[in-house]
């Protein structure tokens, strides 16, 4: 029996296979690179970048939960100028696709950023964020009003012909309007979706356990809820839609597609088992080969309801 | 810094509340660099999922060994592992001691079991000095007999008085260096943070070197989660910058940190 086919299409882009990794989990790519072949990705996905240096929340940043962990890093990172000196040299070096996500204090950021990174080589796709939880600026404050969404996207539109994937929160009145607004405005796909906005309190010191004092909810608890959105979002729009949220073994990613992703990424699960991108790509071929599909694209949204 | 699945070849009581686990790791063992720790995957850890960071005792070619206390549900679940057992390793992880001053009197100074952390960095030191290790009780001194052996002057402190001086570890420390040319030590630290901060203090009025094994709350330990973040001083305008202490740490020297007060 022949191989199945793992290349997908985001826009102009091709992913060798339908799984990458969920930005801030994978740091900027060196991290991993002892622990998990980048070239095995179907794309690399980077941390956070605005247009200048950001420093992120005080500590404590993240806290553990039952089955999952809370978060409030607040998007650190060394902006367009240190990641194009620091990363991109490193990036090139990998037969791998690099999607950059990008985010912004204010609107406009969103398209300096662009401008600031379009010229360099390396650079393959943007995921807009949109949905941060743990930044007072930026971030969720423009995803969850769909007509400021529209906006964003447009802007970026209007600046790179590289694929734009705005990712979505998972807290907003109806993912299916966002995810139509986001073809509307010119996205290539969707990310579904970011963390789960979430609070833990210690109850000697009756103080939150983040120092931000609330957080995002990521792993193995919010994994039915992402499934959902997914499900709700390719009901709507016909893009294609980049799944996550919890995924930990093969079997999770296999059913995002199933409920209408067309790619995947792992979050948390990196933090816990670095192997689990290489597990989950072997996994998704096991899977369509035992079903007797020649490509993914044979089980994606092909749930029955 | 590689994966490894490992096989647990002895996890017995070592002393008190204190256990050991030694894992066959061939592929990690020979890499293993003083100070270095472990991303251990505890077995049987139920509805927690991180990796749990564990300084290294021991280190050869055949493998590495942990010296624990069940203190939280990590080295609690720990408790089960059994001999034969596979236990998934990441390591070595962080950047380890740096090589020690040939010219310098080396003194360790450990808080609790800290002192397991400094074992390797005792081994491998040619010169050997005097070790200051405190902790709460008699049975809290570990390895007491092991530093001696190979050559140290182990002066140990108990809050109880049972061992050594009663009173911290610091009250065995200031006398002893006062009489000392302070600007020819180098210390190796590893303990409790307040108990390295109080030791950063003194290297920084008495302009001495300290290496200090910071311990933070971590996530991923390879330095992609950026949990563990400390203050690192810098020259810039802003004075300071956050350093991953799993990857850029966890050894800083002590004018480095900047110590949240």
């Amino acid at each position: 029996m022949s191989k199945p086919n793992l290349e997908i299409k985001i826009g102009s882009m091709t992913m060798k296979n339908p799984v990458t990794v969920a930005s801030g989990t994978f740091g900027y790519g060196p991290e991993y690179a002892d622990l998990v072949d980048l070239n095995r990705l179907g794309a690399i996905t980077v941390k956070g970048i605005c247009p200048e240096e950001h420093v992120g929340n005080q500590t404590p940043r993240t806290f553990e939960t039952r089955g999952g962990m809370l978060n409030a890093i607040g998007l650190p990172g060394p902006g367009a100028k240190g990641f194009i000196q620091k990363y991109i040299p490193f990036l090139n070096q990998f037969n791998t696709p690099v999607i950059v996500n990008i985010w912004g204090k204010v609107m406009e950021d969103y398209g300096r950023i662009v401008d600031l990174l379009d010229a360099e080589e390396g650079i393959d796709a943007y995921e807009i964020n949109l949905s941060c939880p743990n930044v007072k600026e930026g971030g969720s404050a423009f995803g969850t009003d769909v007509s400021t969404f529209s906006k964003v996207i447009e802007l970026v539109r209007a600046k790179t012909e590289k694929p734009i994937i705005p990712k979505l929160a998972p807290n907003v009145p109806n993912i299916g309007s966002f995810a139509k607004a986001a073809e509307n405005a010119g996205a290539d796909a969707i990310a579904i979706m970011n963390t789960m906005p979430a609070m833990a309190i210690n109850i000697d010191t009756l103080e939150p356990e983040l120092a931000n004092k609330f957080g995002g909810l990521s792993g193995p608890p919010i994994k039915p809820i992402a499934i959902k959105l997914v499900f709700d979002a390719a009901q709507n729009c016909s893009i294609p839609i980049i799944g996550m949220g919890g995924i930990f073994e093969p079997e999770d990613a296999i059913e995002f597609l199933i409920a209408g992703a067309t790619a995947v990424a792992v979050g948390t699960a990196n933090f816990v088992d670095p192997t689990t991108v290489d597990r989950v790509i072997s996994g998704i071929e096991h899977y369509l080969t035992a079903k007797g599909h020649a490509s993914v694209y044979d089980i994606v949204g092909t749930v029955k309801v | 810094m590689k994966h490894e699945l490992t096989n647990v070849i002895e996890h017995d009581n070592f002393q008190g509340e204190y256990r050991i686990l030694r894992l066959a790791a061939p592929v990690t063992g020979p890499q293993v660099k003083p100070g270095q720790f472990l991303g251990l995957q505890v077995p049987n850890l139920g509805e927690r999922i991180l990796r749990r960071p564990f300084s290294i005792y021991q280190a050869d070619a055949s493998g590495v060994a942990v010296l624990y206390k069940a203190v939280g549900r990590g080295t609690e679940a720990m408790a089960n592992i059994q001999v034969g057992d596979t236990v998934n390793i990441i390591g070595p992880l962080g950047n380890g001691y740096p090589e020690p001053d040939a010219s310098k009197t080396p003194v360790l100074v450990a808080g609790g079991y800290g002192n397991a952390a400094l074992y390797i960095l005792a081994q491998r030191m040619k010169k050997k000095g005097i070790a200051f290790f405190g902790g709460r009780s008699a049975i809290d001194i570990l390895l007491v007999k092991e530093f001696e052996e190979l050559g140290w002057d182990v002066r140990p402190t108990t809050d109880d008085g049972s061992l050594g001086t009663q009173g911290l570890v610091t009250d065995a420390f200031d006398p002893w260096a006062k009489k000392q040319d302070f600007q020819s030590l180098e210390v190796f630290c590893c303990g409790p943070n307040p108990m390295l901060k109080a030791i950063g203090d003194r290297a920084i009025a008495h302009d001495f070197t300290a290496w200090l094994s910071i311990d933070r709350h971590m996530a991923c330990g390879v330095g992609a989660c950026l949990t563990c973040v400390i203050k690192r001083k810098t020259d810039t305008p802003k004075d300071w910058e956050w350093s991953r202490c799993c990857k850029d740490g966890p050894i800083y020297e002590s004018r480095e940190v900047l110590w949240d007060e």
